[in-house]
């Protein structure tokens, strides 16, 4: 019988192969150190990353998962390991993203003893897992590992830590790899209600002024065809969310643009005027309904999510919806009439006309001596056709990539909406790159944000990734500054940051790199960078004190969003 | 919206941690637990948690939503007071010597109160009630002095219910 017998740490690379791992990210120790002697053996079939920081791992896992559509997984080691993780669980959890992360843990004897490196990991990710368990002996690793992919992929996606003491590692266990279908006390697949459906269908054939916000549900559930036909069946202008960029093409013609604090200008004003309005796979936000009590009023609310404590959370709801949204946009279409509310239309390109005359024409052709933000996105997105992997950092940078690159299509948009976590873009661009071979990735970065994360520098070295990181650097925390000079009287408080030199960072770690400070220097050096074949990092130095505008000031309703 | 007491009745899965995720979800939104307890409920492997909290009913919808999201929670419930049948438990130490003053029987009797125990140096009376019964007998024996007292977590059954296996064979 001993024959049959492995450990619980091959357990765990075997219970990955049942779940068609292929690639994951990692940094070990001493606690995970039985699942790295088993992942020797398995280095052949999983493409196992060496980061250089375990927050490095997560991030990468989340960029992996946002672009291929599967469950990222990362390993890290018990202590600071699983610490270093909880940012990017916490990113993963307000972001709907599948990962798994399995973490090393202290012998179970010594559970409770502050023996090296032992960390209450169960307890301290509690609140930003979907679930989390800890295995204490080697039979139960399968069924642990199961059901944690199972959880992650399925309802509303998320993050799961499942942690292994090293006794379960090294304990010998017969293996039996159960594919979890089905929890008792978890349903990820609510029933769709027709008669809610029918209902929605009722108020959108008699609007005048219906209005649709798209978000990240529809790309999770993989319902953009569905979409796409709702939309050009019913002729509804179509907005989206910071996640929700991708899930329709922004060159659709109902496609009227991007929502919130920083969005477009039309998108925002016109939620105060529509008379019904179809929130798919959102959830309100605040950065997009700015001011709650003047949201939307006047309108009839159908919101659609497969989350049921989203329904009625932030706006209520005249119609809820709880369900997947491919089953109830396939629904929801077949009870709608064939429309095209031209004259609704028209006031979205009215309004569009004057942000085009306020912001964008000189966002994208500035005059100015200086380079602008703006005009680089710009650039990017007309010199590919849309047709890259965009990862935004936080701050400045993306809201200005979120409106100037025109995503074409679902899974290209990479960025960490609800969290807003600094750092996230350069490791999340090696898991987008991993996710999506085919597609150029391009990491669009602040100097804030790229110093901390840099290190994983190492990692696209070391690998070999080809991911074309564009620094925009103003040395300024931009974002920050901006509301130091408008709400703080501009108090510019550590806002002023002193950057390396880029280039000579990247030259250490032997990425191809270029400096431009010039308009005449842009067009060719989006060309270098987008052509090179490897990773590249091209730093842009633009306007130090640039603003991005429009903007929704705290407090103010979505139609009092500035346009300057 | 006003604050009002809601019991909150949820079921779950018999899962190392599952208390505590329920709790941060109150502790995340600043809302302070009246009272809670934990127990097996009529089916073999569902625990049963009852808690009480002074919220807005705004708050306590989200609240229930946010508790039965959570993937071992099998159903959660809120009820005001008026929809459920609820109890509490207390016990009173007092000296025995201060209860011979002849009042005893008057008071035991009118609070419908029990002797658990007598020994030589102190007496333990039990009394089960609502919250404002178990205090008025506190209150009366407030002037024998007591000596120590601890009240339980409320354990409620709400009024119009399906059972819980009807919800069980929902999910099954």
């Amino acid at each position: 019988m001993e024959n049959n017998k492995i450990r619980g740490a091959e357990a765990v690379l075997q219970s990955l192969i049942k779940e068609d791992v292929t690639t994951l990210f990692g940094y070990p120790g001493g606690a995970i150190m039985p699942i790295y002697d088993a992942l020797y053996g398995f280095r052949d079939s999983v493409n196992h990353i060496l980061v250089r920081h375990e927050q490095g791992a997560i991030h990468a896992a989340q960029g992996y998962a946002r672009t291929s559509g599967k469950v990222g997984v990362c390993f890290a080691t018990s202590g600071p390991g699983a610490t270093n993780l909880i940012t990017g669980l916490a990113d993963a959890m307000i972001d709907s993203t599948p990962v798994v992360c399995i973490t090393g843990q202290v012998a179970s004897h010594l559970l409770g003893t502050d023996a090296f490196q032992e960390t209450d990991v169960i307890g301290i990710s509690m609140p930003v897992t979907k679930w989390n368990i800890q295995v204490t002996k080697a039979e139960d690793v399968a069924a642990a590992i199961a059901r944690a992919f199972y959880i992650a992929r399925t309802g509303r996606p998320g993050p799961v830590l499942v942690d292994i003491t090293k006794d379960a590692q090294f304990g010998l266990t017969e293996f039996h790899y159960p594919l979890t279908q089905k929890i008792r006390s978890y349903s990820p697949w609510p029933k769709l209600c027709v008669e809610a459906v029918k209902s929605a269908a009722e108020l959108i054939n008699s609007a005048k002024k219906p209005y649709i916000l798209v978000g990240q549900g529809v790309i999770l559930s993989n319902a953009e065809e569905e979409f796409l036909h709702f939309v050009n069946h019913t002729g509804i202008p179509v907005a989206s969310t910071l996640l929700g960029l991708g899930a329709l093409s922004a060159d659709h013609p109902l496609y009227v643009g991007y929502l919130g604090m920083h969005g477009n200008y039309a998108p925002n004003v016109l939620t105060n005027e529509c008379d019904v309005l179809i929130a798919v796979g959102m959830r309100f936000d605040d950065r997009v309904t700015g001011n709650v009590s003047k949201y939307a009023k006047q309108a009839k609310v159908i919101h659609i999510d497969i989350d049921a404590s989203e329904i009625n959370k932030i706006i209520p709801a005249d119609v809820g919806i709880v369900s997947d949204a491919k089953a109830a946009l396939t629904e929801l279409s077949k009870w709608c009439n064939k429309s095209f509310h031209t004259d609704w239309r028209n006031e979205f390109s009215r309004l569009d006309k004057l942000e085009h005359e306020a912001v964008i024409n000189s966002a994208v052709q500035p005059t100015s001596l200086e380079l602008r933000m703006s005009e680089v996105i710009h650039l990017l997105s007309e010199q590919s056709k849309g047709d890259l992997v965009v990862v935004s950092d936080v701050g400045q940078h993306q809201m200005i990539t979120s409106r100037y690159f025109k995503y074409k299509q679902p899974r290209t948009n990479i960025t960490s909406g609800g969290l807003g976590t600094m750092g996230f873009a350069l490791p999340a661009a090696i898991g987008a790159k991993l996710g999506n071979p085919t597609k150029k990735v391009v990491a669009v970065i602040g100097d804030g944000g790229f110093q901390m994360t840099l290190q994983e520098l190492g990692t696209i070295m070391q690998f070999n990734i080809d991911v074309k990181i564009l620094i925009l650097n103003n040395n300024f925390l931009g974002m920050v500054r901006q509301w130091q000079q408008l709400f703080f009287e501009e108090r510019y408080s550590f806002t002023d940051i002193q950057n390396p030199n880029f280039l000579k960072i990247a030259e250490g770690y032997k990425i191809e790199n270029q400096k431009i400070e010039n308009r005449a220097e842009l067009n060719a050096a989006i060309e270098t960078m987008l052509a090179h074949d490897g990773a590249y990092l091209l730093e842009a130095v633009v306007e130090a004190q640039e603003n991005v505008f429009p903007m929704m000031e705290t407090g103010a309703a979505v139609n009092e969003i500035r346009l300057n | 919206m006003e604050n009002s007491a809601f019991n909150i009745s949820i079921f779950t899965e018999n899962s190392i941690g599952i208390l505590n995720r329920i709790t941060i979800i109150f502790t995340r939104r600043h809302l302070n637990i009246e009272s809670i307890t934990a127990s097996v409920s009529e089916v073999e492997g569902v625990y049963r948690y009852t808690i009480v909290v002074n919220t807005s009913l705004d708050q306590v919808k989200k609240v229930v939503g946010q508790i039965e999201k959570q993937v071992e929670v099998l159903k959660a419930f809120y009820h005001v007071d008026d929809e459920v049948v609820y109890q509490e438990i207390a016990l009173y130490k007092v000296a025995t010597n201060k209860l011979l003053n002849g009042s005893s029987e008057r008071i035991l009797r009118a609070h419908n109160a029990r002797i658990l125990t007598i020994e030589e140096g102190f007496t333990i009376i039990e009394k089960t009630g609502h919250p404002e019964e178990l205090k008025r007998l506190f209150n009366e024996l407030k002037g024998f002095g007591i000596l120590e007292y601890v009240k339980s977590g409320r354990v409620a059954i709400s009024k119009p219910m399906k059972t819980l296996e009807t919800y069980l064979n929902e999910l099954n």
